[in-house]
């Protein structure tokens, strides 16, 4: 339905990878006509991430910022079958926004989630092999492509996201940046996400308060570009 | 409008001479709603014997301690969300009109003109922000909640249906919000009614020409430290027991000056 944009090539990859859950990178449920979604297990504990990211943010973050996406949205998609069946078009358009905020925020978080690594088992550890090469090519560096994300992440104004994206067609990285809950794809269809930095004040806020730049410049440590490589890999190869 | 910052004279004390606002009767200083504002924080040019003035906007203290209106909302939000998240604004705008054609505007013209129709100027955020947050801090006290009365009741029950009508609708709407924003209670200049809107980010009513009465900051740095995701309890805390309806009804009385209310007759505070 509203998420059949993301292919289960796309996403799946990194949720197969650590065995949780089946093709269905993002717990869609086949149980039902719905496709419900799931909220998915972290691959990690809520504390492994500190001192970058504290365990109270992971657990928060998790539990009720992404659980509520979830649940809202399987809502709202309940809320659209029965207004489809009944034919009442006003109410199926003014699903859409709760649709595209709440999908969105599912989607966003569950990349989220695999975009982390606790930095004992390399998280933060450069990225190697195409990747490394392509974000040389097109950056120039990794420290000026963080630069980059960083920069567009603390100027972003209000709620949303800083992504690096693999664009599929011309093979080019950039950085691109989404308001609220926007995933990566509502800039273009050719955009595939390989790391996404949530900026929402609720990922950072309640350790490092209004210091948004801080919280930026430490995240690296715990980036899994290890994730990112395979995504781009999939991709490109 | 006001005389612009740069035409602005030293009193012998050194402080800016402007007209004092009103105050209310319980020493609340209102903000200039259709008034411009006159910028605060003034800095003389050290050039010489140079008479030339440059002034800056200022940060403007809530009317309240900052632990005031715990537990409802904590003294820790408070020296944030003032004194780092309003301050941050003050001084990135000033920064910004340092060098800027837009230096010697009033904050109401500053924000209309850097609105620019919606395709926003770079100085809008930080002008609407500090604007916004005089706002709010003045939207709320220390013996809030309770009752609207009198006049703005009655305004109310007319355009709401009832005072329940009304805090169910700013709920909603409030819950509502998609990502970082405001929520409102306005009065619509064309239309002659209250209503409640919610904007996004630093958007405030006035660009749409509409006059506002209550403000509610719906960024998450406005509640998450005291409320963490819990969204709903902190409006319902804003409205049951922060809001100050006697800023309200000051600010609609004064917005009588502009849109005529008919009946019913409010009342002067
Ligand atoms: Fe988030
Ligand atoms: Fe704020």
């Amino acid at each position: 339905m509203a998420l059949g944009f993301l292919t289960a090539k796309t996403l799946g990859l990194g949720f197969r990878a650590r065995g949780a859950a089946p093709a269905l990178g993002l717990g869609f449920g086949q149980s039902r006509s719905l496709h419900t979604v799931e909220l998915p297990d972290l691959p990690y504990d809520y504390a492994a991430l500190e001192p970058t990211i504290s365990a109270e943010i992971m657990q928060l973050h998790h539990q009720k910022h992404h659980q509520a996406y979830v649940n809202n949205y399987n809502t709202a998609q309940e809320q659209l079958e029965e207004a489809l069946n009944k034919g009442d078009v006003s109410k199926v358009v003014h699903l859409q926004s709760a649709i595209k905020f709440n999908g969105g925020g599912h989607i966003n978080h569950s990349i989220f989630w695999q975009n982390l690594k606790p930095s004992k088992e390399g998280g933060g550890d450069p990225p190697h092999g195409a990747l490394g090469w392509a974000v040389d090519q097109d950056f120039r560096s990794l420290e000026v492509l963080i630069q980059k994300m960083n920069a567009e992440g603390a100027a972003l104004q209000g709620s949303g996201w800083v992504w690096l994206a693999l664009d599929k067609e011309s093979k080019k990285l950039r950085v691109e940046t989404t308001a609220n809950q926007d995933p990566l794809v509502t800039k273009g269809a050719n955009f595939v996400p390989l790391l996404g930095i949530d900026v929402w004040e609720h990922a950072y806020y309640l350790q490092y308060k209004n210091v948004k730049p801080d919280y930026l410049k430490n995240i690296w440590t715990v980036i899994n570009w290890k994730y990112a490589s395979q995504v781009y890999e999939n991709e490109v190869v | 409008m006001a005389s612009s910052p740069a035409t602005l004279l030293l009193s012998p004390g050194g402080r800016a001479s402007q007209p004092s606002l009103p105050l209310a009767s319980h020493g609340l200083r209102l903000a200039p709603l259709n008034l411009p504002r006159t910028p605060k924080k003034m800095e003389s040019c050290c050039s010489g014997n140079s008479a030339k003035v440059i002034a800056y906007y200022g940060l403007t203290t809530p009317p309240y301690e900052l632990n005031a209106l715990e537990p409802y909302m904590s003294k820790r939000t408070l020296e944030l969300h003032w004194e780092r998240h309003h301050r941050e604004h003050v001084e990135s705008l000033n920064k910004q009109l340092r060098n800027s054609s837009l230096y010697g505007y009033t904050m109401l013209e500053l924000i209309k003109v850097t609105y620019n129709n919606g395709n926003p100027l770079p100085e809008f955020n930080n002008a609407a922000e500090v604007w916004n947050h005089d706002f709010f801090w003045e939207s709320m006290h220390p013996d809030g909640g309770k009752l609207p009365w009198g006049g703005l009741l009655q305004q109310i029950e007319k355009d709401f249906g009832s005072y329940s009508n009304f805090k169910d609708e700013f709920m909603h709407s409030a819950l509502g919000l998609f990502g970082s924003g405001w929520v409102w209670l306005i009065l619509k200049r064309e239309e002659k009614r209250l209503a409640v809107m919610k904007t996004s980010n630093a958007i405030c009513p006035l660009v749409f020409d509409d006059i506002p009465i209550l403000a509610l900051d719906l960024w998450e740095h406005a509640y998450y430290l005291d409320y963490k995701d819990d969204r709903e309890t902190y409006i319902r805390n804003f409205i049951n027991h922060l809001v100050c309806w006697h800023s309200a009804t000051v600010r609609i009385v004064r917005a009588e000056a502009f849109v005529n209310l008919g009946e019913p007759k409010i009342p002067v505070a």
